[in-house]
């Protein structure tokens, strides 16, 4: 049996993916992707402490997290499209100003 | 246990490979590939349910949404010239990396010690019954008693998120 510290690790792993995409990436598109990824590392963290819980509930949170990860993807992608439109760009370094 | 090792690697290289390449298309198809890995790490943990979710849902209905926003847009390349907003962000931007790396490794020294300290009493854990997580009925059981509220606030949140979208994303008049 794989101990749960591998598991968290590799979350872990995942996770810190993440945050480099977001803040290191020049494209929105790519940057909610990296928000995706560190969303997965979460429900893998929630589904390995739930198996060593014994319970269910860390799927019923991986349900959640999918849930609010959906209506994220729905709304972020909505907002990059009525950018692109405004800007002709993806890259959130020219969204400089709230109203124009 | 081999197979944790083998989807936990997938799983790490292609969200790497998500983040480093160039492309977005690439991007998209190479998370799905992650997404089938971290499905396959979620057998070995019990939950088959999770892992079907995680197939038809992420990979089936967010992942397609990603693609056909690429698609629309046709953007296939990045924006490798940023203009004069660009060059005043990079102080920012070194500093967020920076406290990536500070989070990588605080959270690789927290979990080897927890991982020393806990193993024995975390491998299997204490009354797990895998009969139980694995079926869908118990898990139903749990999310329409205990997480009820949680369940009706999540429609209303969708209802939220799909009105939200529409409007966002229609062309102004």
């Amino acid at each position: 049996m794989v101990p749960l510290g591998h598991y968290l690790i590799l979350s872990a792993v995942l996770f810190a993916t993440g945050t480099i995409g977001v803040f290191l990436r020049r494209n929105v598109i790519t940057v909610l992707l990296s928000i995706e990824v560190m969303l997965n590392a979460v429900n893998l963290a929630f589904i390995a402490f739930g198996r060593t819980q014994g319970a269910v509930d860390g799927q019923v949170i991986m349900f959640f997290v999918v849930t609010v990860a959906a209506a994220e993807a729905a709304i972020g992608l909505a907002l990059v499209i009525a950018l692109f439109r405004h800007r002709e760009s993806l890259n959130p370094d020219v969204f400089t100003s709230l109203k124009w | 246990m081999l197979l944790f090792y083998l989807f936990g690697a997938i799983a790490a290289g292609a969200s790497l490979l998500v983040v480093l390449g160039r492309n977005p298309m690439h991007s998209v198809l190479l998370l799905i590939v992650s997404f089938a890995a971290l499905a396959g790490l979620y057998i070995g943990l019990d939950a088959p349910f999770a892992a079907v979710v995680q197939i038809i849902i992420y990979a089936g209905a967010i992942m397609v949404l990603f693609l056909f926003v690429v698609m629309l847009l046709n953007a296939h390349r990045e924006d490798d010239a940023p203009g004069g907003a660009g060059r005043l962000a990079h102080g920012p931007l070194r500093l967020g990396a920076a406290v990536a790396v500070l989070l990588v490794a605080e959270l690789a020294w927290a979990l080897s010690r927890a991982a020393r300290g806990g193993e024995a009493m975390l491998s299997t854990g204490p009354g797990a019954d895998p009969a139980a997580l694995q079926s869908v009925r118990s898990l139903g059981n749990v999310l329409f008693t205990e997480y009820s509220l949680a369940f009706e606030v999540t429609s209303i949140l969708i209802i939220v998120a799909m009105v939200g979208a529409v409007v966002l994303a229609r062309r102004e008049a």
